[in-house]
C-alpha cells in the first residue's frame, strides 16, 4: 500500500551534502549540512517571488502593464492591511510582512502541484516563521517601550478586581501565540495534503476492480479536483491569516496596553 | 486491549474536539453574515475582525487534529 500511504508524501530526502560540521575524526557527532528537497522548494519559492517582482516592475510604466498591476495590487493589499491593523508606524515592518505573506502564499501554491511537497506542512518551517515573528515583536516592543511593554498584559479600562483574573489569562495567552500561529499553518496544510492524498488513494484502490471500479473511480476523481480547489482557498487564506496575525502582534509591540 | 487499538480509539476521540471548532467557526461566519445583511455598508470594514476570529477559533480545532495525528503517526 505504498502508493496510497498518505504520510509518505511528506518525506524529506537529501539532494546533496555540504559536509559535516564539528564532530571528531571518525565522523561521529557534529551535524551534517544537507540540501534537501525542502530547501530546494524554498529556494524555488524565493526565486519565483523575486523574479516575478523584479520582472513585473522593471518597466515602471505610469500606466501599469498587467504583470505590474498584480505586483502593485499585492503591494497595496498588504500595505492597507498593515496600516489598518498596526497603524502608520507599523509600515516600517512592511517589507517583513510582505515577504512573509508572499513566501507562505507562493510556497502553498507550489505545494499544490502533484508530487511536490508543501513546505509549510513541516512544523519546523512554520515554527521558524512564528518564532521569527515573536522575536521581532518582543525585541522591538522592549526596545521601543522598555518596561512599558508589560502594559500589554494589562488591558486598559478594566476595574481592578477583574484585573486579577484578566492579567494571568493575558500572560498565559502570550506564549500560546507562537504555538497557535505555527500549528495553524502547519495543521491546515498537513490536513489538506493528507485529505487530497486519501481521496486519490481511493482511485488507486478502485481501478484494479475492473470496469466497474474505473467507473466508480470517477467519484473520488471529482472529489480530488474539488478538494484541490478548496486547498487553493485554504492556502491563500492561511497566508492571509498568518500575515494579519503578524500585524496584530506587531501592533501590540508598537502600542502596548490596548 | 492492545496498545495499538487504544491508540486508534484515542485518535478517533481526539477528532471529536474539531466539532467544537466547527460550531465556533459556524457561529462566527453566521453572525458576520447576519450583521452584514443588516448593515452592508459596515461589512467590509469588519472583514479583518472576521478573519481574526476565524483564525483564533480554528486554531483550537487544529490542536485536536494535531493530537490525533500525533497518536496515529508519531507516538
Amino acid at each position: 500500500m505504498a502508493g496510497t500511504d498518505p504520510i509518505s508524501q511528506f518525506k524529506i530526502y537529501d539532494l546533496f551534502s555540504f559536509g559535516t560540521i564539528g564532530g571528531d575524526a571518525d565522523g561521529n557527532g557534529g551535524f551534517e549540512l544537507v540540501f534537501t528537497n525542502s530547501s530546494l522548494l524554498m529556494l524555488i519559492t524565493v526565486s519565483v517571488i523575486s523574479f516575478y517582482l523584479i520582472l513585473s516592475t522593471r518597466g515602471r510604466g505610469l500606466v501599469p502593464s498587467r504583470l505590474q498591476l498584480v505586483s502593485e495590487m499585492s503591494y497595496e493589499f498588504i500595505a492597507n492591511m498593515v496600516r489598518s491593523t498596526a497603524g502608520n508606524e507599523g509600515m516600517k515592518f512592511f517589507p517583513f510582512v510582505f515577504s512573509l505573506f508572499s513566501f507562505i502564499l507562493i510556497s502553498n501554491m507550489i505545494g499544490l502541484f502533484p508530487y511536490i511537497l508543501t513546505i509549510s506542512s513541516h512544523i519546523i518551517i512554520t515554527v521558524a516563521l512564528a518564532l521569527l515573528v515573536m522575536t521581532i515583536v518582543i525585541v522591538y516592543g522592549v526596545m521601543k517601550n522598555g518596561f512599558g511593554f508589560l502594559k500589554m498584559f494589562v488591558p486598559s479600562g478594566i476595574p481592578l478586581p477583574v484585573l486579577f483574573i484578566v492579567v494571568p489569562i493575558e500572560v498565559l495567552s502570550f506564549p500560546s501565540r507562537p504555538l497557535s500561529l505555527s500549528l495553524r499553518l502547519f495543521g491546515n496544510m498537513l490536513a489538506g495534503a493528507i485529505v487530497v492524498k486519501v481521496f486519490s488513494g481511493f482511485m488507486v484502490m478502485l481501478i484494479p476492480l475492473g470496469a466497474l471500479g474505473i467507473l466508480g473511480a470517477i467519484l473520488p476523481l471529482g472529489m480530488t479536483i474539488a478538494l484541490t480547489g478548496l486547498e487553493f482557498l485554504v492556502g491563500a487564506l492561511q497566508a492571509f491569516v498568518f500575515t494579519i496575525l503578524t500585524c496584530v502582534y506587531l501592533n501590540d509591540a508598537i502600542n502596548p496596553g490596548h | 486491549m492492545e496498545a495499538e487499538a487504544a491508540k486508534y480509539i484515542g485518535a478517533g476521540i481526539a477528532t471529536i474536539g474539531m466539532g467544537g471548532a466547527g460550531v465556533g467557526v459556524g457561529i462566527i461566519f453566521g453572525n458576520y453574515l447576519s450583521g452584514a445583511l443588516r448593515n452592508p455598508a459596515a461589512a467590509a470594514s469588519q472583514f479583518t475582525n472576521l478573519i481574526f476570529g476565524f483564525a483564533v477559533t480554528e486554531a483550537l480545532g487544529i490542536f485536536s487534529l494535531l493530537v490525533a495525528l500525533l497518536l496515529l503517526f508519531v507516538l
